[in-house]
């Protein structure tokens, strides 16, 4: 019976654990038990926890939690502080722990030879008292620093994995590391469970602290390759953003939609696509929030559903801004057709903005999104993070079937490129550069469609100006070129070749 | 004087139970009077494990008379065990001392 349990494939255990499950391609090896590894402050515990925590919650699976470190009382006031009713769960017999923790009031001393027999015994109780399906062990080395003998302990550990497999629960172990990028764990415990390795990261990158989760090894089973970025909610836990893993697959429409403006969508071929994702560049002052202005607008006065996130101007002041252009914020919320959500990039790191911008667009199901601005959000990120943060909400946006309106803010005043561009120019749909034109001593602003995808556009860059009615776009720029490099040159041109341009346009 | 309570935790019957519990009588030979010895298989009777807390075996607890101990292991080393229990002298030892003879 066992050897045909040994040849049928290895099943995966859903854990329940947001975004890695998918990573894992199903989850943790059924029956098995995987080593979760990471330095102080790496989400192990939380990890442990939350296994069993999403085991009750959403598999209807007990769980046996061992405690190495910490007692329960501590374990148990940490989750409840993370969301979780762990005494409830204890109460209705889904949840049990095991203390294994250091008793500090008895003095206990090593005379001849022992092992871990009690401990197997213990878990293997608590396992049947609760019909437990999971169980989490926090920490290893907490064990290893109680006993000296580190070679005889992790045979023990081997003793209570193959137990565990016995019983067919699958289980969790975790350990300490002692750096980031380094040995496995500290004591060794990988040469006995390393069937299953899970490698969690809280790295100092650029003065910024990066979660990342990665699947190092499951024997005999798929998983995604890479380090994947996570961050720990109260409530929620660890949510893994599976990067890697999402798919091309947004369908794209070509019904087009207003940007808000008559002269732009002109511009563009008749609007913008419906499903796809506009980026607005341009330096300050140059345009963009109006732009995003009349894209909401346009939006409300068709009857669609918009949300707005702005990281840089606050509330009274995008009111205040659209009120001068002529488009009432404040009536089109009292009619539930807009939410404006402003925070300050500062106020969370960037995984825990992906987190709640995709909880507020799926809560209010907009049918367009705009972005104020998304270069904002650089300074609060390392450029690796800033590009995956970029690359899981395009993907996410696009999976919603919404339009997506995003700003960004070029570094210098004329022309130039921003690190947003460079990392998704690529992935959008559709360019606009604002830029400021210098003529004759005067700051004119120019606007140009510079890619359209899958749609003929104006390949003029057209000057435009604002009044308090919005953005009105009229002729393009003739006899001056440079202008996207920042660097305008004056073409003396005469009549005639304006006239010969004339001609030749259709 | 109350008794000394001594609970020796064990896991199966395995040749390292018979020895701690060998090893334990021999700690306490002269004095068993004096000691209120259980022997508990955690195979057999895990919750009173889950109770003490025990994750090594064989473990010795002794709870009474303070202070607590806890010895874990074979106790093989049987007079540092008898030692760290605090068990009373018995004839033997006080005799190999030998330089004041009882009953003078």
């Amino acid at each position: 019976m066992v050897a045909e349990m040994d040849r049928a494939p290895i099943q995966k255990l859903k854990t329940g654990i947001s975004g890695f499950d998918l990573v894992a391609q199903g989850g943790l090896p059924r029956g098995r038990t995987a080593l979760v590894s990471g330095t102080a402050g790496s989400g192990k515990t939380v990890f442990a926890a939350q296994f069993l925590a999403e085991g009750i919650r959403k598999a209807d699976q007990s769980g046996v939690f061992v405690t190495f470190e910490e007692s329960p009382s501590d374990v148990r006031r940490n989750l409840i502080s993370l969301g979780w009713d762990v005494p409830k769960w204890e109460a209705d017999g889904r949840w049990v722990f095991v203390d294994a923790s250091p008793q500090v009031e008895e003095e206990s001393i090593v005379v001849g030879a022992y092992d871990l027999g009690a401990l197997l015994a213990r878990i293997e109780n608590a396992v049947h008292r609760v019909g437990a399906e999971r169980v989490a062990m926090d920490s290893l080395g907490a064990v290893f620093s109680r006993f000296d003998e580190n070679a005889l302990i992790r045979a023990e550990l081997f003793r209570v994995a193959s137990g565990l497999r016995k019983m067919n629960v699958t289980a969790v172990m975790t350990a300490e590391r002692t750096e980031e990028y380094g040995e496995l764990t500290r004591y060794g415990v990988e040469e006995f469970v390393a069937d299953n390795v899970i490698i969690l990261r809280n790295a100092l990158e650029a003065e910024k602290r990066r979660r990342t989760m990665e699947i190092l090894k499951f024997r005999g089973t798929n998983h995604h390759k890479g380090e994947f970025p996570f961050t720990i909610i109260p409530g929620d836990g660890i949510v893994v953003i599976p990067l890697s893993s999402l798919e091309l697959k947004q369908r794209s429409s070509n019904v087009r939609i207003t940007s808000g403006n008559p002269q732009l969508d002109e511009m563009c071929g008749g609007g913008f696509f419906r499903d796809s994702i506009i980026l607005v560049s341009g330096a300050t002052g140059t345009g963009k929030t109006l732009m995003t202005t009349e894209f909401i607008a346009g939006g409300v006065d068709n009857g669609e559903r918009c949300l707005l996130f702005a990281f840089e101007e606050s509330r009274e002041q995008l009111f205040r801004n659209a009120t001068g252009w002529g488009r009432d914020f404040e009536r089109m919320e009292e009619e539930g057709k807009l939410k404006v959500i402003c925070n300050y990039p500062e106020v969370a790191g960037l995984e825990d903005h992906l987190i709640t911008m995709k909880s507020e667009i799926d809560a209010f199901d907009p049918d367009r999104v705009a972005i104020d601005s998304l270069s904002a959000l650089e300074r609060v990120s390392t450029i690796k993070g800033f590009r995956e943060f970029v690359i899981g909400l395009t993907s996410f946006i696009k999976h919603q079937e919404v339009a997506g309106l995003f700003t960004s803010t070029t570094p210098t005043l004329m022309g130039g490129t921003s690190v947003t561009e460079a990392h998704i120019s690529t992935i959008t749909d559709s360019i606009i550069l604002l830029r400021y034109v210098e003529m004759y001593g005067e700051m004119r602003r120019g606007v140009t469609v510079l890619k359209m995808r899958g749609s003929i556009h104006d390949k003029d860059i057209r000057e435009f100006a604002i009044d308090d009615t919005g953005m009105h776009i009229g002729k393009p720029f003739r006899n001056v070129s440079g202008i996207l490099a920042g660097r305008p040159v004056y073409v003396e041109a005469t009549q005639e070749i304006n006239r010969l341009n004339e001609m030749f346009r259709e | 004087m109350s008794k000394f309570e001594l609970r020796l935790y064990v896991a199966g019957q395995t040749s390292r139970s018979e020895q701690a519990i060998a090893n334990l009588y021999r700690t306490c030979e002269g004095v068993l009077d004096a000691c209120d010895i259980r022997i508990i298989d955690v195979l057999e009777q895990p919750m009173m494990a889950e109770e003490k807390r025990i994750l090594a075996t064989p473990t010795l607890v002794k709870s009474v008379p303070p202070p607590a101990r806890r010895i874990i292991g074979d106790l093989s080393d049987v007079r540092r065990v008898a030692r760290m229990l605090g068990l009373p002298a018995k004839e033997g030892r006080v005799k190999e001392r030998g330089e004041k003879p009882h009953g003078c």
